[in-house]
């Protein structure tokens, strides 16, 4: 039973990926079925693990078992149901309390712990004496690292107009911008590839044992 | 665009096609480009074996199947090297199915390591939603956050966890992160808030926004971006799966793309000079 299911589990993988791969002839009924299937069931094993993974064992759990200890939860608890109010037209002023929270909340922690370490810490990585490390590529790498943190910064700058000895230095720091984002279309790239290579060996090794799986 | 210019383009179907065949068979006939390691994939594997033996590592499994080919052969190659070191590895997952790739690799390496137990030399702790705020709740109290692995045993019944209170007694977090909360979280808290060592492997995707933590004031310790850094990992520990055997396709299909980038240049620079002309 466990290897007709396994079987089974394989053939509808084959069946969706050929099903969603089609979608790149042209938009057709069988891509937008599967497309359906994959959203539903998305929602479905979403909306099933946040009962059975987080709200039982995070609160319905410690609730029944102990009360006393954890009241405290009851908080979370009314906030998340006044989120739900949002549902009904009338009553959807009420989540904007919980949103609100949630809001100021995140901006508080998330304003501290990314001044900490995407400014300060990046900053201070930084400041350093180019000229040691030994190795003369790293000491070129340290250079381009401080002249292209420096230039890019003086082309974000806006109060002064981009010319002269000032429109240079931002007119180098795009050139750095511009690199940066070849790199990143470079990972994007590999990345894309990489998805696609893993479907083939799933399809070439699991399905038809072509290649090692 | 002018519609002659539109003609002239290549129906993109075709570029799909080659795509697909020029990444089909590089795997079914193997070429074996040589891979080169990067510094960032051999900071990752010294930090593992630096770590003395006997130490409790954090690794979290934050991404889904949807990230798989690029972080699972990353999860496969750093959990087998902490077995084979006799790091004790702690699995938690602030994605949902993260629990679930974790499983998916202890149960492939379980039967090549016999004498190491779950509980003892392994255990999986399971999700927690959350993100940062969770990961700063494991800094202050482990077990508060953590009361039971995710079959449900107490903490306490779990040997690998004594001591465990925190962060303090862990030789390093390594966090495979495909997006947010991931990799940037544990950076934020288990290092810059406090103190322990933070390595990662991420996908290709978010790699270019992970790199700068790799740095003088060592917010990560190395970094394996995307399929590439997996089979750098898999060299280095002499490990070859299917990161290995996918740079061969990798390799094929950018030589592909550059082909058609430099192709698509060429004719661009052709039909705006054929434009110019057609103007004058």
């Amino acid at each position: 039973m466990e290897h007709f299911f396994s079987v089974l589990g394989i053939w509808l993988g084959v069946l969706f990926t050929f099903a969603i791969f089609s979608f790149l002839y042209k938009d057709n009924p069988v891509y937008k079925v599967a497309e359906q299937i994959f959203v539903g069931l998305s929602a479905g094993y979403w909306f099933v693990y946040t009962i059975y993974f987080i709200l039982i064992p995070n609160l319905f759990d410690p609730l029944i078992n102990d009360f006393a200890g954890n009241w405290i939860k009851l908080i979370p608890a009314v906030l998340g149901i006044m989120m739900l109010m949002r549902l009904m037209p009338k009553t959807g002023w009420v989540s904007r309390f919980p949103i609100a929270l949630v809001i100021g909340t995140t901006s508080g922690v998330f304003f501290l712990r990314y001044l900490k370490s995407d400014v300060i810490n990046q900053l201070t990585a930084t400041m350093m004496n180019p000229f040691t490390g030994g190795d003369w590529v790293v000491i070129i790498g340290q250079i381009m690292l401080i002249v292209g943190t420096l230039t890019g910064v003086i082309y974000f700058y806006f109060s002064k107009k981009h010319e002269g000895a000032f429109g240079a230095t931002a007119k180098v720091g795009i050139y750095f911008l511009m690199i940066s984002f070849g790199a990143a279309f470079g990972y994007t790239a590999m990345a894309r590839i990489s998805l696609l290579i893993g479907r083939l060996q799933f399809l070439l090794g699991d399905w038809l044992g072509i290649i090692s799986p | 665009m002018s519609e002659n210019i539109k003609k002239k383009q290549i129906d993109r179907r075709w570029i799909f096609l080659l795509l697909f065949i020029s990444v089909a068979l590089p795997l079914i006939f193997v070429i074996g480009f040589p891979i080169e390691t990067t510094e960032n994939a051999r900071l990752v594997y010294g930090l593992i074996e630096q770590t003395p033996k006997g130490s409790k590592v954090i690794i979290s499994f934050d991404y889904d199947p949807a990230s798989k080919p690029e972080l699972h052969p990353m999860g496969k190659a750093l959990m087998k090297h902490c077995f084979d070191r006799d790091i004790k590895v702690i699995v938690t997952a602030l994605w949902p199915m993260g629990v679930q790739m974790a499983e998916d690799i202890y149960s492939d390496l379980k039967d090549n390591y016999p004498d190491k137990k779950y509980g003892e030399d392994y255990v999986n702790m399971g999700y927690k939603a959350g993100g940062i705020v969770t990961i700063q709740a494991m800094g202050k109290n482990f077990r508060d956050i953590f009361p039971q692995d995710m079959n449900g045993t107490s903490i306490d019944e779990l040997p690998i966890l004594d001591g465990i209170n925190n962060f303090d007694n862990l030789g390093f977090v390594f966090a495979l992160s495909a997006g947010d909360p991931g990799i940037k979280q544990w950076v934020q808290i288990a290092h810059d808030t406090f103190g322990r060592p933070v390595s990662g492997g991420v996908t290709g995707v978010s790699a270019p926004a992970v790199i700068p933590y790799v740095n003088q004031q060592q917010q990560l310790i190395g970094l394996l971006a995307g399929l590439k850094g997996a089979a750098e990992y898999e060299l280095l520990t002499k490990t070859p799966g299917t990161a290995t055997k996918g740079m061969d396709a990798q390799s094929v299909a950018h030589l592909i793309i550059i082909i058609f980038i430099i192709m698509g240049n060429i004719n661009y620079w052709r039909n705006k000079k054929a434009e110019k002309k057609g103007v004058e």
